[in-house]
């Protein structure tokens, strides 16, 4: 009994953490509206310089100092951070105010490396608190009993502060409408930046005070904000108390999942999410949103199906793409069809983003999936390629008909965030499922059939399964399915009341992107001949966010050409630079401060100005108003 | 003049709403501006406020040109602003509502505290700590009102005030307006209410798809019934 009860204190102390960091996202979204996903990334500096601190300060007073002053610093960074970086994107739209946070944080964990290096650093212990407490024959470390009182004490430190100071009220205020509290003579800069240091101090503080317990590390980051996305999920974005009912829950489920599933404790959190879903939309502690944000939506034009010589430029340049093995050697065919394979994965999550206006984080979970769709198929029931091509992306499609039927549920950035929790779970599944997956091992040799077993095979193989995914995909943007997926997208309560069944649409859009995506990563495991966890890794679905983006979220065929762009130039930059995370991370801040309509929305508004230039104020406000009807 | 504006127009996306809209009101005056559903009024005043993004036009307040200043600044310079959907806070108390809105006294207005809003307006002295959104629509226009006035304003806009009130509350809330043009506030009111206009404004002027079409005394107007009938359907 006893050991439970240890077990359940644990559990609470772990909460501590998990709380700092969701009350601090939780505060700036309120306030702000952006879900700050470098969130994960200053609670890991807030570790990292607390390492240092308490590294050259002495005593008890040196460590504790050090922590605090280690949060100080990082909410310093914070402001800067946001004077410098969010105060270009407020009136973005939230798909670009992730990404752009994002990007920040793919550069801080690069930047962290080079500080302080790639090995877990141990921190000191904390003095005078390095004992432990005898509970009936087991022991629970004094930290954990500091770090158990502390969650309290900060819920009503900060209760105090929203309910009893001037800044406070301007704060809750502020959250529900900011534009009367700026008629009311408040001005919002100070406000925004105020309450952004405070929500990184929070996340800061939670880092330095997991150093005594934790090694630090440079994967700390995206651990936790998974963790916290989970969190303020089941507690309710904006709320406080949800952000520590949830924190308790999540980390009370993990310390006993571990003793039910050992190998898949992440299961038992999922299950507890999937029912808070059902049963409450926002969360035990949300309000639901007014009305979600359109998500992508910068300028919308009409799309037009291709004229007939768009139609012939198509075919000449699949032409074109299909002569390579004539010329090319046998790296750029396999670069070439990795570049094809990437088109589709792009092209499905298009599909889902700009057609049906959801932008998911997690897209790589369908790629993944099909990746190990075919492995099973191949390694475990010795099926040939044909079977496995076309029965793999089965497992794609399954996870998309299960995890899609929740997504929907939700929009905007609740949407976003469960759609990454899903995918972190395929790739956990991936990779604690030893037995199965391999784990980090991976499944090796998963080898084509020798009919496409040559690079220039394989690459016309890659290139027509492409050439038809794209196909296929833009017909459905013109039939009348698409429209009916684009009406929800545009207007969910009008396309309701002419008789659509917004959900199921949206519903049979996810579940049409996950096959393509799944198919994606059944091309790719046979490409690489292995398949690993990272197949579903965050990295790989902000890779194809980057990829619709740099085409343009708004255009037909952004996808396709964005595709092409970044896949060739990330696979250039990884061979040519160790950093390739701090650049690529600085390219996409870049890309949505500077350049958000992407290639091909840049270059029709290019065509548009120029024949029609008495247009352009017209086109580009409207955004601001969007908002304001 | 407490307020002139000159060839206002403003815009939402590709749509132009406003067109040269020339308004002026005087120091301790109560001006009126009139129109149907959709004429303008409500753009006007967010215009005036800087929460339309796309106007053009020059506005000056207090001798200053404030056709470029910022929401908070404007709210600063004491021109305050009462929106017609009332944007109650609805999760803060009837107090803390109040406390969004105070700023200093500000020399030249009349200074309001607490005690006298809770005087002016006797129904929310009685609900201090009910909630903002657990009030009745009345209250909520009575609250709107007073928030903007713990700002001590030189100036108020007031959109639409007696909109979607009873009668008996649509007559206190006249006799608030006349209290306030007492203690020297200037007004500028929209209204398609034109009897309760009447009540209390010195001036009018009409507003009909984005164009000032009239302007003069509430006797000039009663002078020209035609004009009326044109553009205030009653």
């Amino acid at each position: 009994m006893s050991f439970y009860v240890v077990q359940f204190l644990s559990g609470l102390a772990s909460a501590a953490a998990l709380f700092l960091v969701a009350s601090g996202l939780s505060i700036i979204f309120g306030v702000t509206r952006i879900v700050n996903f470098a969130h994960g990334a200053f609670y890991m500096l807030g570790a990292y310089v607390a390492f240092s601190l308490t590294e050259r300060l002495s005593g008890t007073l040196g460590f504790w100092g050090g922590i605090i002053a280690a949060a100080v610093i990082v909410a310093l960074i914070g402001v800067l951070v946001e004077m410098l970086l969010l105060r270009r994107i407020y009136r973005s739209p939230e798909l670009f105010q992730l990404l752009a946070t994002f990007g920040l944080t793919l550069m801080v964990e690069d930047l962290a490396v080079l500080i302080w290096g790639p090995d877990d650093l141990l921190g000191r212990r904390a003095p005078g608190l390095r004992g432990a407490f005898d509970f009936f024959g087991q022991a629970i470390p004094t930290y954990d009993v500091l770090l158990m009182v502390l969650g309290p004490v900060v819920l009503g430190a900060l209760w105090l502060l929203f309910h009893r100071t001037r800044w406070g009220v301007l704060v809750r205020a502020a959250t529900q409408d900011r534009d009367m509290v700026a008629a009311l003579g408040v001005n919002q800069k100070w406000l925004f930046t105020s309450v952004f240091a405070l929500g990184v101090f929070l996340a800061a503080l939670g880092g330095a005070l997991q150093i005594p317990r934790d090694a630090v590390n440079h994967t700390m980051d995206l651990r936790i904000i998974v963790d916290v996305f989970v969190v303020v999920v089941i507690g309710g974005l904006g709320s406080i108390t949800g952000a520590f009912v949830a924190a308790v829950l999540v980390s009370e489920l993990n310390a006993f999942g571990i003793l039910i599933f050992p190998k898949i404790s992440i299961i038992l959190v999922f299950l507890v999410m999937a029912v808070v879903l059902i049963v409450r939309p926002w969360g035990l502690f949300g309000k639901p949103e007014a009305a979600a944000r359109q998500t992508p939506g910068l300028a919308v034009q009409p799309w037009r199906p291709l004229s007939s010589q768009a139609r012939l430029a198509f075919v000449g340049v699949l032409i074109l793409a299909a002569a390579l093995p004539l010329l090319g050697s046998n790296y750029a065919l396999i670069v070439g069809a990795e570049i094809a394979i990437f088109v589709i994965f792009a092209v499905s999550l298009h599909f889902l983003m700009s057609v049906g206006g959801m932008a998911s984080f997690g897209h790589a979970a369908y790629f993944g999936l099909g990746a190990y769709g075919v492995a099973f198929l191949a390694k475990l029931a010795g099926l040939p390629m044909i079977a496995c091509l076309l029965l793999g992306p089965l497992l794609g499609l399954f996870g998309a008909i299960v995890f899609g039927w929740f997504a929907v549920q939700l929009s905007g950035v609740y949407f976003a965030m469960l759609t990454l929790a899903f995918a972190q779970i395929v790739w956990s599944i991936a990779f604690q499922w030893v037995d199965v997956t391999g784990g980090d091992n991976g499944i090796l040799g998963v080898w084509p059939a020798a009919l496409v077993a040559t690079p220039a095979r394989f690459y016309w193989l890659a290139l027509a399964i492409t050439a038809l995914s794209v196909v296929v995909l833009r017909v459905l943007v013109f039939s009348p399915f698409g429209y009916a997926l684009r009406a929800t997208r545009d207007s969910g309560l009008r396309s309701e009341a002419i008789g659509i069944n917004s959900k199921r649409i949206q519903w049979t859009a996810f579940v049409i992107a996950g096959t393509f995506a799944a198919l994606a990563g059944a091309l790719f495991a046979y490409l690489k001949g292995s398949v690993f966890p990272d197949n579903a890794g965050i990295a790989l679905s902000v890779d194809s966010l980057v990829m619709v983006l740099l085409g343009g979220v708004e255009t037909v065929s952004g996808a396709v050409v964005g595709a092409i762009v970044y896949k060739a130039l990330s696979i250039w930059l990884v061979s040519y630079t160790e950093l390739s995370k701090l650049v690529m991370g600085a390219v996409i801040v870049l890309l949505v401060v500077m350049f958000p309509k992407g290639i091909v929305g840049t270059f029709d508004s290019l065509i548009e100005s120029g024949r029609l230039s008495f247009l352009k104020r017209g086109s580009s406000r409207a955004t601001q108003t969007e908002g304001a009807e | 003049m407490k307020l002139s504006v000159s060839a206002l127009n403003s815009y939402y996306g590709p749509a132009h709403i406003l067109f040269d809209v020339d308004l002026e009101v005087g120091a301790g005056e109560v001006v009126a501006l009139l129109g149907r559903n959709g004429a303008g009024k409500s753009t006007t005043f967010r215009s005036l406020v800087g929460l339309v993004a796309h106007r053009e036009g020059r506005i000056t307040f207090e001798g200053h040109d404030i056709s470029k200043a910022p929401t908070h600044a404007i709210g600063r310079a004491g021109l305050g602003y009462v929106p017609e959907e009332r944007r109650i806070f609805t999760d803060l108390t009837v107090e803390e509502n109040l406390e969004v809105g105070r700023q200093p006294a500000r020399p030249g207005a009349p200074q309001w505290s607490r005690e006298k809003l809770f005087a002016l307006f006797p129904n929310l002295a009685e609900m201090r700590n009910r909630a903002g959104g657990r009030m009745s629509g009345g209250e909520q226009q009575m609250l709107t009102i007073a928030r903007t006035l713990m700002g001590n304003p030189s100036l108020v806009l007031l959109d639409e005030p007696s909109e979607g009130l009873s009668p008996k509350i649509v007559e206190q809330m006249a006799h608030a307006i006349l209290t306030m043009k007492k203690e020297g506030l200037s007004i500028l009111l929209s209204e398609q209410n034109l009897h309760f206009a009447r009540l209390i404004s010195d001036r009018s002027y009409i507003i009909e798809r984005g164009r000032i079409c009239f302007s003069g005394t509430m006797a000039d107007l009663d002078a020209r019934p035609d004009i009326r009938d044109a553009h205030l359907a009653m």
